[in-house]
């Protein structure tokens, strides 16, 4: 069976998008997803990162198992990631600090955002060459930065709607989530 | 200091993890592993043991080595540490159980970056003595395993109409399918949510009256 980088892109935003079917990027998505303005900055920082990172997993993992480290994989890939986070803050402070100021404290965080090892682990699971790694990662950062824009936007009307007060905080945003998940089961079996 | 005095300051370390913070429902920390692998009550068990094996032996090991553990890089010794424990924990479900090792997938992997573990790492264990930081830790890990059953057999009961495998209903039960589909873990969540926040409310409101 060989997915064409075409599915494998729609796979990874729609059908089997980050967030709303694998559960992945949680924390952020349920903590950045108040204002759309960081919701959006913050999408589009984490698809870098994981761009980075599935790069530098791809090589990485060619190189452990040409010397059967496997077992080594998951501390290298963390460490990995961990300073590829540090070297995008590092060029963004450099190129853009106005970039590097607006998203400030969520740059540090995406160490620990489980999307950005979740792809380095499933493209070595499944066992994507170059080409198909990089679509996979990208088409990942976009789903998660598309989930994060839409549940923004909704949390942003609903500020304006009188919530009953049981229901405000993070059970509203639960079930909000949950309808966005149903509607994105529509597009299961897209990617084929 | 006395046993006696010590005893109920211990009890309490490990009551706080179930209860008073409990990282599912209170703390809403770790929502990863806790909505993706809760489709049954034995996948939901099976996640809460590992995470509290390596959330245990890491917040003993991080405790142990806090004196000489420079402050600069600490997060990445916790992280490495962290990573260790799970790989231990990785190859062993994968010797023990193949069929659940398929079921949790990536997740047993995932666990190193649940915010759980690291963030008792960096509040509790490196400020404390390796006996009380494990006492919290499993505290924690309990109230975790905990949170993760009340979701999965939930989930399991309507989705699936077994509890732990065992058939629950006659054969004419037509499963919930959604509740075993990822919209299913939200709304189960959400709604466990809502109680408690009612709960919280009433009680309030008694107090008060």
């Amino acid at each position: 069976m060989h997915e064409t980088a075409f599915q494998i892109f729609v796979n990874a935003l729609l059908a089997n998008n980050f967030v709303l079917a694998m559960f992945l990027g949680l924390c952020p998505f349920l903590g950045v997803s108040g204002k759309l303005e960081t919701a959006f900055p913050m999408g589009i920082a984490t698809t870098f990162v994981m761009l980075v990172a599935s790069l530098c997993a791809y090589g990485l993992n060619l190189l452990l198992t040409t010397f059967h480290l496997e077992f080594l994989r998951l501390i290298s890939y963390i460490v990995i990631i961990a300073s590829s986070v540090q070297l995008v803050e590092m060029v963004l402070k450099k190129y853009s600090p106005t970039l590097f100021r607006a998203l400030g404290i969520y740059l540090p965080l995406i160490t620990t955002n489980c999307a950005v090892l979740g792809v380095a682990l499933f493209q070595t699971a499944r066992e994507y060459d170059f080409i198909q790694s990089m679509t996979f990662s990208f088409g990942g950062g976009a789903g998660f930065t598309l989930a994060l824009v839409l549940m923004a936007s909704v949390r942003e009307r609903l500020q304006l709607s009188s919530v009953p007060e049981v229901a405000q905080g993070t059970a509203l945003s639960l079930m909000l989530a949950g309808i966005l998940s149903l509607a994105f089961m529509g597009f299961a079996g897209l990617g084929g | 200091m006395s046993t006696i005095a010590a005893a109920p300051r211990t009890w309490d370390e490990f009551m706080e993890g179930i209860w008073k913070q409990n990282p599912v429902f209170v703390m809403v920390l770790g929502m990863c592993p806790t909505l993706a692998v809760t489709v049954s009550g034995v996948n939901a068990l099976s996640m809460g043991v590992a995470t509290s094996f390596v959330l245990v032996c890491s917040c003993a090991l991080v405790s142990l080595m806090r004196s000489f553990t420079p402050k600069e890089v600490r997060i990445a010794v916790y992280i490495v540490i962290i990573a260790t424990f799970v790989t231990v924990v990785d190859y062993a479900i994968q010797a023990i159980s193949l069929a659940l090792y398929d079921a949790l997938g990536a997740f047993i992997q995932l666990i190193v970056v649940n915010c759980i573990i690291l963030g008792r790492a960096e509040a509790h264990a490196s400020k404390n003595a390796p006996v009380p930081a494990m006492i919290n830790a499993a505290g924690m890990g309990v109230g975790f395993t905990i949170g993760l059953l009340a979701l999965g057999v939930v989930r399991e009961i309507f989705g699936a109409g077994t509890l732990f495998g065992v058939s629950l209903f006659s054969a004419n039960f037509q499963p919930w399918v959604i509740m075993v589909l990822p919209p299913g873990g939200f709304f189960v969540l959400g709604s466990w949510l809502l109680l408690f926040s009612w709960w919280a409310r009433r009680k309030e409101a008694q107090q008060n009256a």
